[in-house]
């Protein structure tokens, strides 16, 4: 950063010093918010997760006697399967689909500004809204209803889950389109490319990075899902006592209802944490490597 | 900045000192209240209290269906934690063992008329009071039955029950009323179902067992009892089978009082409802749930509570016994009952008052005819939330013809066990 300084006002020596003498107070505040509501919760997290507790200011010690129980949980084990299952297949269809309404609403059709704008108003609505919304309709659409069959509690959410994010990820294409440079595409053009070439090899590579930050947001956003899934289904249909459309944060947030469970559940939250830490991590390497320098 | 900064926490310091130094000599009162719509008597009735007595009184009322959350983080604050809040049942004595002071012995106890509401912990001690009482059957709207043609001396038991609901389900549409209102499973239904209705199949089973404490397993051995009785439900009534979760309790009560249906599976704190949406006192009646067991035409009310105080073991003792002397004036005093007898109908202390509740009057002519009361058995469901959620999604599937029977008695019978193993 110190290398490029540029002659912007903003970055006179005159002006940032002063500031940068005074960080502390542009940064505690944040700072301490984030210890807050962030940091020591996690602390606090971690520690409980060997605990057994009703009350946080009454925990007694027991090893790793949680994290047994948690892995030996049978409903905990499902709902790590169906939420893998739920994370891949909205990742692949939100992206897809965001990335096809960018794509059509750059090729400069009336009313696109329109259209962009209907696309992304449902990302507005909070999810137990939308998701008591959602219900009545597909239910009322449906034969039976959906915490009946898991098959349809599964393609509720994932309808649901297109129509919130398919918006949002759309604008975040569009910026990556808008930025692809006009002279590679005309070299493109000029040198014969079709439009599936062009698109494959020259939009495609240069969208990477907005690629890179949907994909790590629509995979987030899967695996944490809570909302959507507690008012659709509520993890119903329960089948040999294992709920079929429960997910990991329903799962959470079920156990620690439980009697005596409370740090059963802090253990699985800490594996929670410790698996869409790692997953995301990977992902991000993974299509990183993927872009491209202008 | 900083000094400011520490001033202001000393000064914070301090002031919860000084507050901490004059409560200690007198003792308070904090009290977590469970029911919202008993938050304007408690209230009231708490700073009466403190205007005679000068002790202070404090009331929080938990939001709608936030008890259990709110509860863990009060009861986390130490010094500040409520003195005084609910147990429901035997799954909260397990949950707040260490925060329930022993009762026996109190002039608390000493005020009631019956233990029978009252919660024991594992070692025997009486840790919780239960202070009021509810009832449950099938309210009946008396006025629609005689439409039809009969009256509630028809209805004796499950037989009788069955042949009125499947005649009047018959002539539903020129009657222009169906036999029972929705069935709901929308989670502001289905614990009439999962919880007050499993009642009649564990009680049972409990009374041929002889078992009073929480059993670590059921057998499941009433369940046909319980078929007998939901099938008569969703059978006899204008509800689509298939889509029960999307009915709610609101719309079984509307049923009931645009007098859309005779029967509605409810209790009796319904009853004022029920009145403020107009309907007439004496068009009401309050059946047992019949579903078919031998000798239930001397069954009374399915009565029991869900209300019991528990004072705070952790509390100072100062606070204890500040809490014990408001305790005792509430269930004592002229104000204390009077405000009881309203909100909680009759409570099973000495100095009770009458309630005007006409259901309550209806348990209380059943018990004097010499009936056996249906006590509330489901108190002793393990991880209740759990449970009761397998058999609810169990009814709807089976209600809608996706899975059979043998899916219920799954979720009560196994449930039951993988409940209590997870919560011992």
């Amino acid at each position: 950063m110190k290398k490029k300084s540029a002659p912007g006002a903003v970055t006179s020596p005159l002006i940032r010093k002063p500031i940068q003498r005074r960080f502390a107070l542009f940064l505690l505040p944040t700072f301490l918010c984030f210890c807050a509501g962030f940091l020591w919760p996690f602390i606090q997290g971690i520690y409980l997760s060997v605990h057994s507790f009703t009350t946080t200011s009454n925990a007694t010690w027991v090893g790793f006697v949680n994290y047994t129980k948690a892995f030996n949980d049978a409903g905990f084990r499902q709902a790590f399967g169906y939420t893998a299952l739920v994370a891949v297949v909205s990742l692949v269809l939100i992206n897809v689909l965001a990335f096809a309404v960018a794509y059509a609403l750059t090729r400069g059709i009336k009313g696109s500004n329109l259209f962009r704008g209907v696309f992304f108003v449902p990302n507005l609505i909070g999810g137990i809204v939308l998701g008591y919304i959602w219900k009545t309709i597909i239910d009322s659409a449906l034969p039976v209803s959906m915490s009946i069959q898991a098959n349809y509690g599964f393609w509720g959410l994932i309808v649901v889950m297109c129509w919130q994010q398919v918006g949002y990820m759309m604008i975040i294409y569009i910026a990556g389109l808008q930025a692809v440079p006009e002279d590679m595409l005309e070299a493109a053009r000029i040198d014969g490319a079709n439009g599936w070439r062009t698109l494959w090899h020259i939009t495609l590579p240069n969208v990477m990075p907005s690629i890179t930050i949907c994909t790590f947001l629509s995979l987030t956003n899967g695996f944490k899902l809570y909302d959507q899934n507690l008012v659709l289904t509520n993890g119903a249909p329960v089948r040999r006592g294992i709920g079929q459309t429960e997910m990991l944060a329903l799962n959470i947030a079920k156990t620690f209802s439980t009697a005596n469970q409370r740090g059963v559940a802090q253990a699985k939250a800490v594996l929670f944490f410790l698996l869409v830490t790692a997953i995301s991590l990977i992902q991000l390497s993974a299509t990183r490597s993927k872009e491209v320098q202008q | 900045m900083k000094k400011l900064f520490a001033l202001m926490l000393a000064l914070a310091m301090v002031l919860t000192m000084v507050s901490l130094a004059s409560a200690e000599e007198t003792g308070k009162v904090y009290y977590l209240n469970f029911k919202p719509e008993a938050d304007q008597a408690w209230q009231a009735l708490a700073a009466q209290y403190t205007q005679q007595t000068g002790v202070e009184v404090k009331v929080l009322t938990a939001a709608s269906g936030t008890y259990k959350q709110t509860l863990t983080s009060e009861l986390d604050k130490g010094a500040a934690a409520p003195t005084l809040f609910q147990i429901g049942n035997a799954e909260g004595v397990v949950t707040w063992k260490d925060y329930t002071l022993p009762l026996d012995g109190t002039e608390l106890l000493a005020e009631m008329t019956t233990e029978d509401f009252n919660l024991k912990n594992a070692d025997g001690a009486t840790v919780a009071a239960g202070y009021c009482y509810e009832a449950y059957g099938i309210i009946t709207n008396k006025a629609l039955l005689a439409k039809a043609g009969y009256s509630v001396a028809d209805i004796k038991d499950f037989a009788s029950l069955k042949a009125v609901a499947d005649d009047i389900h018959a002539r539903a549409a020129e009657l222009g009323f169906d036999a029972f209102t929705s069935a709901g499973l929308d989670g502001s239904s289905s614990w009439r179902f999962s919880g007050h209705l499993t009642n009649m199949p564990l009680f049972y089973e409990f009374r041929d067992d002889g078992i009073t404490e929480q059993p670590a397993t059921v057998k499941g051995s009433y369940l046909d009892a319980y078929k007998n009785i939901w099938d008569l439900y969703i059978t006899d009534s204008a509800a689509d089978v298939k889509k029960l979760s999307g009915y709610t309790g609101a719309d079984a009560e509307k049923d009931f009082y645009d007098g859309k249906a005779v029967f509605f599976q409810n209790g009796t704190w319904e009853y004022e409802s029920l009145i403020g949406y107009g309907m007439n006192p004496d068009d009401l009646a309050m059946l047992p749930i019949y579903c078919g067991v031998e000798g239930e035409e001397n069954a009374a009310l399915c009565a029991g509570t869900e209300n019991c105080w528990a004072v705070n073991a952790k509390a100072s003792e100062a606070d204890q016994k500040a809490t014990l002397d408001f305790l005792k004036w509430v269930v004592t005093s002229d104000e204390g009952t009077q405000m009881m007898a309203k909100e909680f109908g009759p409570i099973p202390f000495k100095a009770a008052k009458a309630s005007t509740n006409v259901f309550f009057n209806d348990s209380t002519a059943l018990l004097s005819e010499g009936k056996y009361v249906v006590t509330w058995a489901f108190n002793f469901t393990p991880d209740s939330d759990n449970w009761r959620a397998g058999i609810v999604s169990a009814l709807e599937q089976y209600s809608a013809g996706a899975a059979d029977w043998g899916e219920i008695e799954y979720a009560f019978v196994e449930g039951w066990a993988t409940c209590y193993a997870n919560t011992h």
